[in-house]
């Protein structure tokens, strides 16, 4: 993994009212890393993956995506950087009017040339790729599980082979198999796609499955980052008791039965 | 793209951005053996991917072959990954309809209708029995919510409503004097303006009126709860959504419409004398003793016997609608639009039987 930080955060403050939710925040993510963010509820992990993605900018900070001043730059400039990125939302937010073979086709409407077969025989690719049946493509959203749903999510956002994608809690509501196979979808996709992921979750075992680093945020910042044998190591009592409870010790244990 | 000693060497991105592009050069290639090299890919993405194993496909079926030189790990690894991935179109049912599912699509529908009447009728019971559960124990009777549906139902329509009929009260009175006028009877306008405002238009537009409001935020409020599983919430805890949500909205109904069809009444006769007392000269005290003398109070009466039944129709349509969403939004939109176009189409039905049965009766 080369030290080629794709995105880069410095001094991010984000505050509703008085209420802040980060201050002085710095996070890198390195190209064709998984990134797993993690803490507890209401330290922001979802406000964070929504100021990257450019639907909430901070009230101060400076982001850079691309080696690109992310916050500074002009509108044509973002959407460069944007078509490089694909964000992949808790429930999918599939356009319910759409069927998933269409919600797949709407970010390829924007490159000239490509001609409406072509598109579909690629949508129908990306939605193969993130197992999903082929018979899927035609189904409405409403149709489909939660599971498919997320699945669905996934391949638009990887409809134009973004270069980062960010997860907004992957396999919260599914089934623990659902999960997990999940989660080796996401491991296989990043490997061989070369993506660079920014994963928010409370699974750990997603953490342990697929995440390559592990930013902690907690009193407003990003406290820790590391590998997950580092974070067990660290003595902060939220991240300890995180690391090393019941669950921890459960996801740990179905690891090392499986590897 | 070149060739040279019978190796096509691909130089470039081969992504999404370029594949038009490139399309119809792939399409040329053809012989039984092609061999490419991508030393010299650049930028590469599935789309890329899914071109090139295309290509490897249409080869093979026409007996050739494609072959991959000088691939980057990370390449191959792609390509392998999509020739995994290929999607495989299932065939399609959809062919010509033949006449037994002609037959089948009429019959559900026919089946469909007469299921509903009956959930309606089911409906109209459940309602009139919770009535008489309140008659026995007026103790459980929520009359918070019953005032609250009244305000909701009742008051916030009386602009509208008196507005529509006084406007159509001017209508009828201009409309009947250019005519009236021809035959030199333009005194008879008021017994025109009375009888159809009182018998007819007066409850049958407020009743339209009220079905687009009520009909309308009933189904989304009962169909939002239904959807967030409230509904359900409630049966678990043996508490009777009839009892809660039915019986206090459509007892509201039948306690306002006949007031605002009294307030259409007024509001329509007083519009009718306004535009009759301007284009006719008929002065506003000469109106009132030709509506008192000459129009007899069953008028009135034939009107007021239709608004019950309308507000139960519109009530019970309303709450029939929203229990039928199912767990997602577009079935809301669908079911409150459904519930409104079917509470109107309900409400005129129900005027045209009540016009004929009061013909035949000679009421």
């Amino acid at each position: 993994m080369a030290a080629d930080p794709v995105i880069r955060l410095r001094g991010i403050r984000n505050q509703f009212g008085a209420a802040v939710v980060h201050d002085n925040l710095d996070l890198d993510l390195y190209r064709g890393e998984v990134l797993g963010v993690v803490g507890g509820s209401g330290t922001g992990k979802s406000v964070l993956l929504r100021c990257i993605a450019g639907l909430r900018p901070p009230q101060a900070g400076r982001i850079e995506i691309f080696g690109q001043d992310a916050l500074g730059c002009s509108e044509a400039a973002r959407r460069e950087i944007d078509a490089r990125m694909g964000v992949m939302f808790q429930d999918g937010a599939l356009f319910s009017s759409l069927t998933v073979r269409e919600n797949v086709e709407v970010p390829m409407q924007n490159i000239r040339g490509l001609d409406a077969g072509l598109r579909r025989e690629l949508a129908d690719l990306k939605i193969s790729m993130s197992g999903l049946p082929y018979a899927a493509g035609d189904k409405y959203p409403s149709e489909l599980s939660g599971g498919m749903r997320k699945r669905a999510g996934l391949a638009r956002a990887l409809a134009l082979d973004p270069e980062i994608v960010f997860l907004d809690e992957p396999t919260a509501g599914l089934d623990p198999i659902g999960a997990s196979a999940f989660d080796e979808l996401i491991k296989a996709l990043s490997e061989t796609l070369g993506l660079t992921v920014f994963l928010v979750t409370h699974d750990l075992d997603t953490l342990h499955a697929t995440c390559d680093r592990i930013a902690v945020l907690a009193e407003n910042r990003v406290m820790y980052t590391g590998t997950m044998a580092d974070m067990l190591h660290v003595e902060h009592p939220w991240v300890h008791e995180y690391f090393h409870g019941p669950r921890a010790r459960a996801a740990v244990a179905t690891r090392e039965r499986t590897d | 793209m070149t060739s040279a000693e019978g190796i096509q060497v691909f130089s470039g991105d081969l992504t999404i951005r370029s594949l038009p592009d490139l399309k119809a050069v792939f399409d040329r290639l053809d012989g039984p053996e092609v061999t490419l090299s991508l030393a010299e890919l650049s930028h590469f993405d599935t789309a890329g991917a899914y071109a090139l194993e295309t290509l490897r496909l249409r080869l093979e079926q026409g007996g050739g072959s494609l072959v991959y030189r000088d691939v980057q790990p990370d390449h191959q690894a792609l390509i392998e990954r999509v020739a995994q991935a290929m999607p495989k179109p299932e065939a399609s049912q959809k062919g010509q309809m033949s006449l037994t599912d002609l037959l089948e699509v009429v019959g559900r529908a026919v089946a469909g209708s007469g299921r509903f009447l009956l959930e309606i009728l089911a409906m109209l019971g459940v309602f009139l029995a919770r009535l008489f559960m309140f008659l026995r124990y007026p103790g459980q009777f929520r009359l918070t919510a019953l005032v609250h549906h009244c305000d909701q139902v009742g008051w916030k329509a009386v602009p509208i409503v008196a507005l529509m009929s006084f406007l159509i009260g001017v209508v009828l009175a201009f409309q009947g004097s250019v005519q009236l006028r021809q035959f030199g009877a333009e005194i008879f306008v008021v017994d025109l303006i009375a009888i159809s405002i009182l018998r007819e238009l007066g409850i049958l537009l407020t009743a339209i009126i009220v079905a687009g409001l009520t009909a309308s935020s009933f189904t989304a409020a009962i169909g939002s709860m239904k959807m967030r599983e409230e509904i359900d919430a409630m049966q678990t805890l043996a508490i009777d959504p009839a009892t809660v949500l039915f019986v206090p909205r459509i007892l509201a109904l039948l306690i306002t419409l006949p007031i605002l069809g009294l307030i259409a009444n007024v509001a329509g006769l007083f519009g009718g004398a306004i535009m009759s007392w301007i284009e006719l000269g008929i002065s506003p005290g000469m109106f009132l003793t030709r509506l008192l003398e000459d129009t007899s109070p069953r008028h009135v009466m034939v009107g007021f016997v239709k608004a019950p039944v309308f507000a139960l129709i519109i009530g019970i349509i309303g709450c029939h609608a929203g229990m039928g969403v199912a767990g997602n939004a577009e079935s809301l939109g669908r079911q409150t639009s459904s519930a409104v176009v079917r509470s109107i189409f309900a409400v005129i039905v129900a005027a045209a039987l009540f016009s004929v049965f009061f013909a035949l009766m000679e009421i």
